[in-house]
């Protein structure tokens, strides 16, 4: 019997055949255009504001709409959302990306997203919120639409400060302290406040709103650090104070957003900062112990005001993009006032005249009246090409403080030390 | 008595038939084209990123300059070396991994001993004992994460309504205590593996070697010394490899439940190396740090291998 039945030709021809196969299998594009049909990938993030379903339902208006458009969301954790973009950018995977307020410097620098200044006429954004169009601007130029407008309010449980004696919402910081006091003396909880104090970006978003309200400042004229002095050191004081004195849960520092809208509506906090999708969720039956119960407020006042950090988000075309206005008309689709009116219950829309509109104030009559208020009233976090390892530095260095392994002038000092050769690296 | 021998013996080679000698023979070329699908995978996912990354560890690859990638020869080794982060990381690494590792062995001991007796029920034990390993990392971090929260955790709920503690601990929130929390999960997920391993080596173990020392008037605990922890030691020596390496290299778990805090006491040098590479996209340094964890594993695994090498056991 011969050993083989094809020659050394045949073997060579099937062997290149192979690695052709391979290599073809290796391939394959994000947003291939078969059949007349424009596939756009779009990628968001999972939690909060609008929920995956309702992203998926705009979509799928959009695409009864656009029959030659298909487009695929994928939703990621808002912690994997940057790197994904970051680590998705060279490859062009996506089309369309959710971009954070903190995001749009380095982004740009990196030239990861598209400009859309021109694509934005000014008449158009004129009828935008100013806070909102921030999520998209770096150095005078846009890159992308906004589509989310957010900050973090004032959350109090009315039935534990009404039990202590309080009859109206804190309105200072001060009197937020005194209240918690109240609370606490009177047994009502043992921990009247919580905070969302993880090794996160969330931390950075409570000592942001602090360090306004105590009249701080993250750099100088000169762009040098700032913090570690003045409103920057007063409020992380604060911060260290409310935990010594035992009126902030020592949990804090292990959570995030969605921990403290847990412990709040499980009636284990009397008063909390969180950004607007908490108090839907904290008010229903179904997800709350204290449905009805928690009420919205303007942030409190500290001697440089009542600032609520922004925490606004846009839509982004990479720069990668084959399909770049097929992208742009898809965000231009479920950021139109008409769909985000509709769903101004989970997330407030970006629009001025919106706040008007019945329809919203019906969504949402207790919070649009303070949103209109302090979403005119709102502080950025720094606007630097490397703010990741600007907020991981500082964030590691609040909570050494915190956990009193360094007095809060040292660590700030440290913090300031190493952002300063963060940015003159980059 | 036989000889358990861990090396195996090499086929024999004719003289002159050498891989060169035979690569050029007739039916060399057959075997390089079938060899060649799988080269170019191995290539491919292995050797290439490899080499990509030690060649990117030798340049300051910052995407803010696409294109502009200086050369800085070892500069991203020395800076790394010289950072107070990167050594706090080695430290945790260094004491989450001795310590995962010696009570994964220690238990997995306990457990595999427990499950070779005449016990009742013996299969749904068995079935039972192995669930932890079955569970996806991130599953299991995720769980664990659920059972220390502080407010509505179980850990909590439990310790209090047996007295233990008087009220709800942050077991997250302290560097130390975090960093140890971690590795209760990690014990948890991988003594399974461990049991697993030491099961199947006492099954091997011949019952007429304990007749014997029975006869020679040896007890229970003699017997265990003498016959049947040298003759685990080979499988015992295989586990700490494998789990050495993978506490060393530990990610998704820290990921998972505590994102490297409080206060960066939770960061490993592979969740550091994370950081760098990704979130702060210093890709350099990322990949000199990629090269400093495989030397230290690489370290590792010589050792074992020596100690492999040497663990010939006769009886």
């Amino acid at each position: 019997m011969r050993r083989g039945t094809y020659t050394r030709g045949e073997f060579l021809g099937l062997g290149v055949a192979g690695a052709v196969i391979l290599a073809g299998c290796g391939g394959g594009q994000g947003g291939s255009k078969g059949g007349g049909t424009t596939t756009l990938n779009a990628l968001f993030m999972q939690q909060a504001a609008y929920s995956s379903d309702n992203v998926n339902s705009m979509t799928k208006a959009f695409e009864k709409q656009n029959p030659g458009i298909k487009v695929n969301p994928t939703f990621v954790a808002y912690e994997a959302l940057h790197d994904k973009i970051i680590t998705a950018a060279p490859a062009g995977s996506y089309d369309v990306v959710l971009m954070d307020v903190i995001w749009p410097a380095e982004f740009a620098t990196k030239k990861i997203v598209a400009k859309t200044t021109g694509r934005i006429p000014p008449g158009e954004r004129s009828k935008i919120l100013g806070g909102a169009l921030q999520a998209v601007s770096y150095k005078g130029n846009y890159y992308g639409f906004p589509w989310i407008l957010d900050t973090k309010y004032f959350y109090y449980n009315e039935d534990m400060l009404r039990r202590a004696g309080i009859k109206r919402a804190p309105a200072t910081w001060d009197e937020v302290v005194a209240a918690a006091k109240a609370v606490k003396s009177k047994g009502i909880i043992k921990y009247p406040l919580v905070w969302s104090w993880a090794q996160a970006e969330a931390l950075i978003c409570d000592y942001t709103q602090l360090l306004g309200a105590f009249g701080g400042r993250f750099f100088d004229g000169s762009g040098n650090p700032a913090f570690n002095t003045g409103g920057g050191l007063a409020a992380l004081k604060f911060m260290k104070m409310t935990l010594d004195e035992g009126l902030t849960n020592p949990s804090s520092i292990t959570s995030i957003e969605d921990d403290v809208r847990k412990v709040v509506s499980q009636g284990q906090a009397a008063m909390a900062l969180n950004w607007t999708y908490m108090f839907a969720l904290a008010n229903d039956p179904k997800q709350s112990r204290v449905a009805g119960k928690i009420r919205i407020a303007h942030t409190p006042r500290g001697p440089g005001g009542a600032p609520g950090v922004n925490g606004s988000m846009g839509l982004a075309i990479t720069r990668g993009s084959q399909n770049q206005d097929a992208a742009w008309r898809y965000i231009q689709f479920i950021a139109s006032q008409k769909i985000q009116d509709r769903y101004a219950k989970l997330s407030l829309p970006v629009w001025k005249s919106s706040y008007d509109e019945k329809q919203v104030i019906d969504a949402l009559p207790q919070v649009v009246p303070v949103a209109k208020k302090q979403l005119n009233n709102m502080i950025l976090r720094p606007q630097v090409a490397s703010y990741n390892d600007f907020s991981h530095e500082l964030q590691v260095q609040i909570q050494l403080a915190l956990k009193g392994k360094k007095s809060p002038e040292q660590a700030l000092d440290d913090a300031a030390r190493a952002t300063a050769s963060i940015l003159k690296s980059s | 008595m036989g000889v358990v021998q861990t090396k195996e013996a090499r086929p024999a080679v004719p003289r002159g038939s050498g891989p060169w000698r035979r690569l050029f023979s007739r039916e060399g070329p057959t075997a390089v084209v079938l060899l060649l699908p799988s080269l170019i995978v191995v290539f491919g996912i292995i050797i290439y990123p490899l080499l990509k990354t030690l060649y990117t560890s030798f340049f300051a690859v910052d995407s803010a300059f696409p294109g502009h990638y200086p050369f800085v020869g070892l500069g991203n080794y020395a800076h790394v070396l010289r950072t107070g982060e990167f050594w706090d990381a080695v430290g945790h690494t260094a004491y989450f991994t001795v310590l995962t590792t010696f009570l994964e062995v220690f238990f997995g001991l306990l457990i595999g001993l427990l499950l070779n007796t005449d016990l009742k029920g013996r299969w749904l034990f068995r079935s039972i004992v192995i669930l932890p390993w079955a569970l996806p990392t991130i599953v299991n971090g995720a769980m664990w994460r659920w059972i220390f929260n502080a407010d509505y955790g179980a850990l909590n709920a439990l310790l209090t309504q047996l007295h233990i503690i008087s009220h709800y601990k942050a077991w997250l929130g302290d560097p130390w205590t975090a960093l140890n929390m971690v590795a209760v999960a990690d014990i948890w997920k991988n003594t399974p593996l461990a049991a697993f391993f030491i099961l199947a080596a006492l099954q091997t173990i011949p019952g007429d070697l304990y007749e014997a020392a029975r006869v020679d008037g040896a007890g229970r605990l003699r017997s265990f010394f003498s016959i049947t922890l040298p003759l685990l030691m080979p499988t015992i020596v295989i586990i700490l490899v494998l789990r050495t390496m993978e506490a060393f290299k530990v990610f998704d778990i820290i990921y998972v439940m505590t994102g490297g805090g409080p206060a960066n006491g939770t960061e490993t040098v592979a969740y550091y190396t994370y950081v760098e590479a990704f979130s702060n996209q210093l890709f350099g340094e990322g990949a000199a740090l990629a090269y400093i964890i495989a030397i230290f594993i690489l370290f590792f695994a010589i050792i074992y291998m020596r100690m492999l090498q040497r663990g010939e056991v006769e009886y």
